[in-house]
């Protein structure tokens, strides 16, 4: 029998249970002994001229070894030229431009004159112990001259405040296509309203951490990462090094969730202290450190319009986003572009179009977090068809089953542009809805509404399609090697930080070779072992990783049956692989048999191995509907979720522990925006949420259990019928929640609330809407 | 000053600085680095290990504080032919870690709630977890391993 699509329990689980993983801040390399800690002088001031720096007293403080600035950046390759006054912003304003936007928007390493978000790093101290570091950083003296601070929508676009002069405005990009209202012109009812979809901080439990040592002309860089491979990349051009003079691990890594993809300028300047003092340093930073220092996610403002008939038909719809990247475009510059790709959400509407901007603020820069562009896109449709279903007075789960794209209509042409491979968007509906127990959720509603219960109950509904592995062209690598002994090696290119891609390599390894999964060895993370690799994100790394690792076992497969039918004096189409056993043969003759140790040792220097770089020409859309039950106590305000219940249909589940387990922790990040978590800055710019102490990060007590349903509509773009799983439950599960607790205090005369949907903001919109009438 | 401490029952001591926290004892100088720092407001349980047989966050514990007690950590936790402890079995049985940071906290934890109270509902679990962050299993499978680990030495107790 296949292992595929069986439940099997990880093989990392072991020594992380008993020992502790390795991460970055364990390494107890030789190459590390002595090394100095590394410690950051952060910006406590949102926008100023910085026109002193003084570390003399830090440098008489007990322990330390150096303070650096931006002086001390002497030893880089010059950076490429900004563009001419006046020439065309690195192509700014285009589709898919490169990002960074670089030129006048470019972000130094150190501060140079000006800093722009609370948590830039000015500078950085090195001592013997981190306890000296901190006390050491507080004696450097930084001279700031303050200047207003932009934070928030409105007083970007107002560009009263420039952050960056040069480029004239604070909007770094306009794209998309103008509003066209002849859209919805024929429409009987049209409803306009503007949505804010928060900012998030994504607080991977590991902070972001680096050490790195420079001996002999070789720099070696542990960092926690999700791709080892880019990061060399990076170190490479800003080091003006060969890219095989430097060494970058990522060993075990706590957490990412987007925010960790590549490295940061702190974890660059860390590598970059290595080489420039000649000791090894190793830096892993504090929470609070963390809060304002690794990218935040979301940060869009919506204005949604949606119009259609009395009978529930959706003919057009418009989002126009602006998206706060922050003090610098990083990736968020690009996050808009994914939102707008997927603004159409699983429905078939006829005119579909979208505007974007991008503006920079005084506040830390935006980049992913667990569904980068697509959950937004997801919230502003979802609340835009409860609201439209809210006016015409039809149940949202009809208008929702009269629009979603029906089965045949697949290969669907979104009028946003992807082409929507396969779905089943109305049985996934129809599926979690049965699941639910919708009907009687609602008659238990209508009791409540009755009897003027003080909690009320509310059902929220999303049906979602999202985009995993947009970069499918990027492929992902595998080298497969099958040793003498019959064991195995995987060299992967993803970047596992939790998904488990050692169990579920290991068990494509076993499917298509019978090699026990128990003697597969999976290898990641090491540029020395795996000089070319892509990483772990865009939910890509089962279906590019993954099937790269099975089309390196067909191709050994294939050798291996040379090999065994040269061994057995036999035709290659004589022979099989049983599976079962892990052993070659002749057809019909057990007796014939050849382990795959033994083929491996006959196999002579070549061995049994093979590389593989796989590309697939297009993404894949998971898709999936969720429902979420929330209880409301309309005195408090206090909304609690009770019940949350998905279809999550991500194509072929190879291994359904992994695959559930990232439904669960997606829906958790996905409940917690929509009810507790908010990075919030003052009109200042200083960070009030910049502890877990103030960021209200969601815990145990707030949650309740997860119901998931099962439903795989296989891909048909690869051989084994992946998608990607990593994103579903934080894209569904964030409209899902907010849909339910509006719904319980819709009869109320609410009818919309903005995330997170505090006891205060549910209090006052429920005030409100009593007042209103 | 000179600290002493019975370190999963080897005794560890040594002269650092009054302020050194518990959790820089146990990892830098008893050189368990299993146990964690994910914060630095006591927020996150990453660092949780038993002092004493109780639980405590060891980032809000002074070594001093520790002096001639004894602490276990989650490397302390396996019997000593390797077996482990009921606990890390059922979170590997039911999928209760991804990325494994916050586990050696959420384990001892785990330990230190079934030593109170053998037998929780699922509310008392997660109230009582509540103090121990998680990013990526959305606590459903923990929960589901900390009642089956209550279930299965009820199981044993009564048989």
């Amino acid at each position: 029998m296949s292992i595929l699509g069986t439940r099997v329990v990880r093989t990392e689980d072991p020594r992380l249970l008993t020992a502790g993983g390795t991460y970055v801040d364990d390494v107890k390399a030789p190459e590390l002994q002595g090394a100095a800690r590394v410690t950051f002088v952060r910006s406590p001031i949102a926008h100023a001229l910085i026109t002193g720096i003084d570390a003399s007293a830090a440098l008489a403080a007990p322990g330390v070894i150096a303070v650096l600035t931006v002086a001390d950046l002497t030893d880089l390759p010059a950076p490429p030229p900004p563009p001419e006054e006046g020439a065309d912003d690195a192509g700014a304003g285009a589709e898919g431009a490169p990002l960074p936007l670089g030129g006048h928007w470019s972000e130094p390493l150190f501060a140079v004159d000006r800093v722009r978000y609370v948590g830039e790093v000015v500078a950085m101290v090195l001592t013997d112990d981190r306890y000296q570091g901190e006390d050491a950083a507080e004696l450097v003296s930084v001279d700031y001259e303050p200047l207003p601070a932009v934070v928030g929508f409105d007083a970007a676009l107002a560009d009263e405040t420039l952050l960056f002069p040069p480029a004239g405005s604070n909007v770094a990009v306009t794209s998309g296509i103008p509003a066209d209202d002849a859209a919805f012109a024929d429409c009987e009812v049209v409803v306009e309203h503007t949505l804010v979809n928060q900012r998030l901080a994504p607080v991977p439990l590991e902070g972001r951490a680096a050490a790195a040592a420079w001996k002999d002309g070789r720099l070696t860089v542990w960092v926690s990462t999700q791709n080892a491979q880019l990061g060399r990349f990076i170190l490479a051009g800003l080091l003006g090094l060969d890219p095989a003079a430097i060494r970058v691990i990522a060993p075990d890594v706590g957490g990412g969730f987007g925010a960790k993809i590549a490295l940061d300028r702190d974890a660059l300047l860390v590598a970059w202290a290595a080489k420039h003092t000649g000791r090894p340093v190793r830096w892993a930073e504090t929470r609070s450190e963390n809060l304002v220092g690794m990218t935040h996610g979301r940060a869009q403002r919506h204005i949604v319009k949606i119009g259609g008939n009395r009978d529930g038909r959706i003919l057009a719809y418009r989002l126009d986003i602006v998206q706060d990247t922050g003090a610098y475009p990083r990736m968020g510059g690009f996050l808009p572009f994914l939102t707008g790709l997927m603004a159409a959400g699983p429905y078939d509407i006829a005119h579909v179009s979208t505007g974007r901007q991008v503006v920079v603020t005084n506040t830390t820069p935006i980049s992913a977090y667990r569904g980068a562009g697509r959950p937004e896109a997801t919230a502003a449709i979802e609340r835009a068809v409860d609201l439209f279903a809210a006016e015409i007075g039809m149940d949202p789960s009809e208008v929702r089953r009269i629009n979603l794209v029906p089965p045949d209509k697949f290969p669907f042409s979104s009028p946003c542009g992807p082409v929507y491979d396969t779905g089943e968007y109305v049985a996934a509906l129809d599926k979690v809805l049965a699941g639910a127990g919708y009907s009687e959720l609602r008659a238990e509603q209508a009791r409540r509404r009755e009897r003027g219960d003080l909690v009320q109950l509310g059902i929220g509904l999303s049906s979602y399609v999202e985009i995993t592995a947009a970069d499918a062209n990027g492929g992902e690598t595998a080298q497969l090697i099958v040793h003498p002994d019959g064991t195995a090696t995987v060299y992967t290119g993803s970047s596992a930080h939790g998904q488990g891609h050692h169990t579920a390599w290991a068990m494509l390894v076993e499917n298509e070779l019978g090699i026990d999964m128990a003697k597969v060895t999976v290898v990641h993370g090491d540029t020395d072992l795996i000089p070319m690799g892509v990483g772990t994100y865009a939910s890509r790394s089962l279906q590019l990783g993954g099937i790269a690792v099975h089309k390196a076992a067909v191709e050994v497969k294939e050798q291996a049956r040379r090999v065994a039918a040269e061994m057995l004096e036999a035709s290659e189409a004589d022979l099989e692989l049983d599976t079962e056993r892990g052993a070659w043969q002749v057809r019909g003759d057990p007796a014939s048999s050849r382990t795959w140790g033994e083929v491996a040792g006959h196999a002579g220097d070549a061995g049994l191995t093979a590389s593989v770089n796989y590309t697939e020409g297009q993404p894949t859309f998971p898709f999936g509907s969720h429902v979420a039950v929330a209880e409301v106590d309309t005195e408090t305000g206090k909304a609690r979720l009770v019940r949350h219940v998905t279809v999550d249909d991500a194509g072929t589940v190879l291994n359904p522990v992994l695959a559930e387990g990232q439904r669960h922790g997606g829906i958790a990040q996905g409940v917690a925006q929509a009810l507790l978590e908010e990075m919030i800055y003052d009109a200042d710019g200083n960070p009030v949420t910049g502890t877990l102490v103030d960021y209200a990060i969601v815990t145990a007590a707030e949650l309740p259990s997860f119901e998931l349903l099962t439903s795989e509509t296989p891909a048909t773009i690869n051989p084994l019928g992946f998608k990607g799983i990593g994103e579903a439950g934080t894209i569904g599960a964030t409209p899902a929640t907010q849909n339910a607790v509006i719904d319980a205090v819709s009869h109320l005369g609410v009818r919309h609330i903005d995330m997170p949907l505090t006891p205060a903001r549910v209090w006052a919109a429920i005030s409100e809407a009593r007042e209103g009438r | 000053m000179k600290v002493t401490v019975t370190v999963n029952g080897s005794e560890v001591a040594a002269d650092m600085p009054d302020r050194t926290l518990l959790v820089h004892f146990v990892r830098d100088v008893a050189g368990l680095t299993g146990t964690n720092v994910g914060c630095d407001t006591s927020s996150c349980g990453a660092c949780t290990v038993l002092l004493d047989g109780r639980s405590v966050k060891s980032c809000t514990v002074l070594a001093a504080q520790a002096d001639g007690r004894e602490v276990v950590t989650v490397e302390g936790l396996a019997d000593g032919a390797g077996e482990m402890h009921p606990v890390q079995a059922a979170f590997r049985a039911e999928h209760a870690l991804q990325c494994g940071f916050c586990t050696p906290g959420m384990v001892m934890a785990s330990v230190s709630l079934l030593a109170e109270n053998p037998a929780p509902t699922e509310d008392e679990v997660r109230s009582a977890l509540e103090g121990n962050l998680c990013r990526c299993t959305g606590y459903h499978n923990i929960v589901r391993a900390v009642l089956a680990a209550a279930a299965d030495r009820q199981a044993a107790s009564g048989s």
